[in-house]
């Protein structure tokens, strides 16, 4: 029997994978041919996709992008043996692109089956729960303050510490609770753990669990991510059934039960207190801080928020050790990131890579320049509420700190690519208009200050009296600044002054000076 | 619209299989969506009563979330990303083109029923944008001629 891999992953599915799996089965069966297609996560090479692999005596040998229409003639090149044929690509690993990263929490992605336990055990899966199983929750926090992780949902705050905040407040119930309303456009990282390794997830959350004391975990996926919640719910089950979840883990009599609820398409519910609120049945009113999480969180109870990535790193650090990690990475970001190259873009997908890169490498590197052809003028990098860096910036290297000495966030890792016929002041207005669509009304800065800034960016554009209402533009984004309650408001600014600063001529003002 | 009579028993079971769960209103609120394809206006009340949670409460909630509805969707509901990588690759003309060959803006049905138009801000396929669903069916790279073919290919639409 052949083995074949075809991905079950989002984006793949978008672009025919159904429709490829489903010709090659049919023809399969028609010609007598022995085949078992396993349906994988994305390698996140993109434009490849549909990508389809073949197990063959020399190892996996891909082909891409595949149609259905290829599939007869892919057949007769004989394809079964790994042949030769125009979309023949050989071995996927060797390819620059995958050759030059570091898959440490995307290792298994696009190589197994997800859904499938015995495949993530054959593949180094649960060896980090099974050595965090014979240490002292303080050790286990440890290993993950010296990983030198931080959070990789944005915020970047060190893991390590929220966790020993959580371990050492008293209480009967703890919660860990994974944020995974990965609402930031231009992001993919996530949905991809979800869709391809289901299992690192649950084996980091169940680690979190061991080392604060908590047993019941939620994992908060956003409602956009249909496929994602098939995957999680199918590996829940497969871990419950062969002890992996639930009550005496392995034999350890220690507990962790796992739910996984879905949002309702609210970007604010991606913001920790938001997201708490809405797990409790309410609006994602946003709450003040302090109380932290950490000591007041879901249902008033100390609860770690994590993101996806984030707990999906654990399991490596717990199998390799906190200093394997940190010896990836640079100044205080240590380990690696999942950038996520999208827009326009020639060779879009993800590329998880040790911190320190710079932008340059890889948006022409890795990413090939954009997909039009045309000049790359504008990159937001961090989601929406991400700055717009122009060229001059993009040798900056992919760090916290570097990227806030510049304005700027590195945020979840997404990098949108946008060519020479981008409007920013389009682009400035949208950001504000997201602001309207999305800020969940409890302070005013946002609520009322992104509205008033659509208008005062429609006035500037239209030339009225475009001085004043330039300064006045300036005086609401510092209101909204330090005046928010959280970072919707509070970063808004971050596309809307970069996109002034850096591209003033597309608001009818004049070009900078050269600095 | 459909006589609630027709759909308080529905609701009222997907209700009371969730009254142990905490946090259990986006639970039931996705389960009575789920099944019948909106939140009846009605079934605030039997769900605000079952919880002890006042109508307000309920309706607050229903309304915060741009996900849930309170109309029936037309037979398919397509969403179209407006996020900032499908804008990189022409978004704003796919959404223009799918407003006037549908007839409808955001938020709306066309007349025979057949589609609801949503906006959504990402779903995740921004490496292959832009970006639709349909139903649960997600399209990548999708041009105005695409969406057309989509469209006339009857996809999504219960035929």
């Amino acid at each position: 029997m052949t083995r074949l891999f075809i991905s079950r992953d989002s984006t793949a599915l978008s672009l025919g994978a159904e429709q490829v799996a489903a010709a090659i089965r049919q023809q399969a069966a028609e010609n007598g041919l022995d085949i078992d297609i396993v349906r994988n996560g994305s390698r996140g090479l993109y434009w490849l996709e549909p990508l389809l692999e073949v197990e063959t005596g020399q190892g996996r040998v891909g082909y891409g992008p595949v149609q259905p229409a290829d599939v007869a003639s892919l057949l007769e090149h004989g394809l079964l043996e790994g042949r030769e044929h125009p979309l023949y690509l050989g071995n996927i690993e060797k390819l620059f692109y995958f050759k030059k990263q570091h898959r440490l929490t995307f290792a298994r992605v696009g190589l197994t089956d997800p859904v499938n336990i015995d495949d993530y055990l054959a593949h180094d899966g649960y060896r980090g729960l099974k050595n965090a199983l014979a240490l002292q929750p303080a050790e286990i926090v440890k290993h993950v303050t010296d990983s030198g992780l931080r959070g990789r949902g944005g915020a970047a705050f060190p893991t390590g510490i929220k966790w020993n905040t959580v371990l050492n407040a008293p209480a009967e119930q703890k919660y860990i609770v994974c944020n995974a309303d990965e609402g930031d456009s231009g992001t993919f990282s996530d949905r991809m753990i979800m869709e391809g390794d289901p299992f690192v997830l649950i084996e980091g959350m169940t680690i979190a669990g061991l080392a604060v004391g908590a047993t019941q975990g939620y994992i908060y996926l956003r409602v956009e991510y249909p496929h994602a919640y098939v995957a999680l719910n199918e590996a829940i089950a497969a871990a419950i059934q062969r002890g992996y979840l639930g009550e005496n883990i392995q034999g350890s009599g220690k507990t962790f039960h796992l739910e996984v609820r879905r949002g309702a398409g609210a970007y604010i519910c991606g913001e920790e207190t938001s997201l708490l609120e809405s797990l409790e049945g309410k609006r994602g009113l946003v709450r003040f801080k302090p109380p932290l999480p950490a000591i007041v969180g879901l249902f008033g109870k100390p609860t770690i928020v994590n993101n996806v990535i984030s707990l999906a790193s654990i399991p490596v650090i717990l199998d390799k050790g906190g200093e394997f990690y940190r010896d990836y990475g640079m100044g205080r970001s240590r380990g690696t990131l999942p950038l996520q190259l999208a827009g326009n873009i020639r060779h879009p997908g993800l590329v998880e890579a040790a911190f320190g890169m710079t932008l340059r490498e890889v948006l022409y590197d890795f990413g090939g320049g954009s997909a039009s052809g045309r000049p790359i003028r504008a990159v937001q990098v961090g989601g929406p509420l991400g700055a717009y860096l122009h060229e001059g910036q993009f040798d900056t290297p992919l760090d916290y700190e570097a990227f806030a000495a510049i304005s700027a966030v590195l945020g979840h890792g997404g990098i949108v690519v946008h060519d020479d016929t981008v409007d920013m002041a389009e682009m400035a207005r949208y950001a504000m208009e997201f602001c309207v669509e999305e800020s969940c009304g409890k302070c005013t800065p946002c609520r009322i200050g992104s509205t008033r800034g659509v208008e005062v960016i429609d006035r500037i554009v239209d030339g009225a009296e475009k001085d004043k209402n330039t300064e006045l533009l300036r005086d609401l984004c510092n209101t909204m600044t330090y005046g928010s309650l959280c970072a919707m408001g509070g970063m808004t600014p971050y596309p809307v002054l970069s996109s002034l600063n850096h591209f003033p001529e597309d608001f009818g003002l004049q070009a900078p000076k050269p600095d | 619209m459909q006589d609630y009579q027709n759909q308080k028993s529905t609701v009222l079971d997907i209700v009371n299989a969730h009254l142990s769960m905490p946090g259990n209103l986006l639970p039931i609120l996705h389960g009575i969506q789920d099944t019948l394809g909106y939140i009846p206006p009605a079934a605030v009340e039997d769900i605000a009563n079952a919880l002890y949670l006042s109508h307000a409460e309920v309706h607050g909630v229903i309304s915060f979330y741009h996900y849930f509805r309170d109309t029936p969707p037309g037979k398919s509901t397509i969403h179209i990303c407006r996020a900032e990588s499908c804008q990189a690759m022409g978004g704003k003309k796919l959404e223009n083109h799918a407003r006037q060959q549908l007839g409808i803006d955001f938020h709306e049905t066309t007349a025979d029923g057949r589609f609801s138009l949503e906006p959504v801000y990402c779903l995740g396929n921004c490496a292959c944008s832009p970006s639709v669903t349909i139903d649960n069916e997600i399209h990548g790279r999708v041009t105005p001629e695409k969406f057309d073919q989509l469209i006339a290919a009857g996809k999504g639409v219960a035929q």
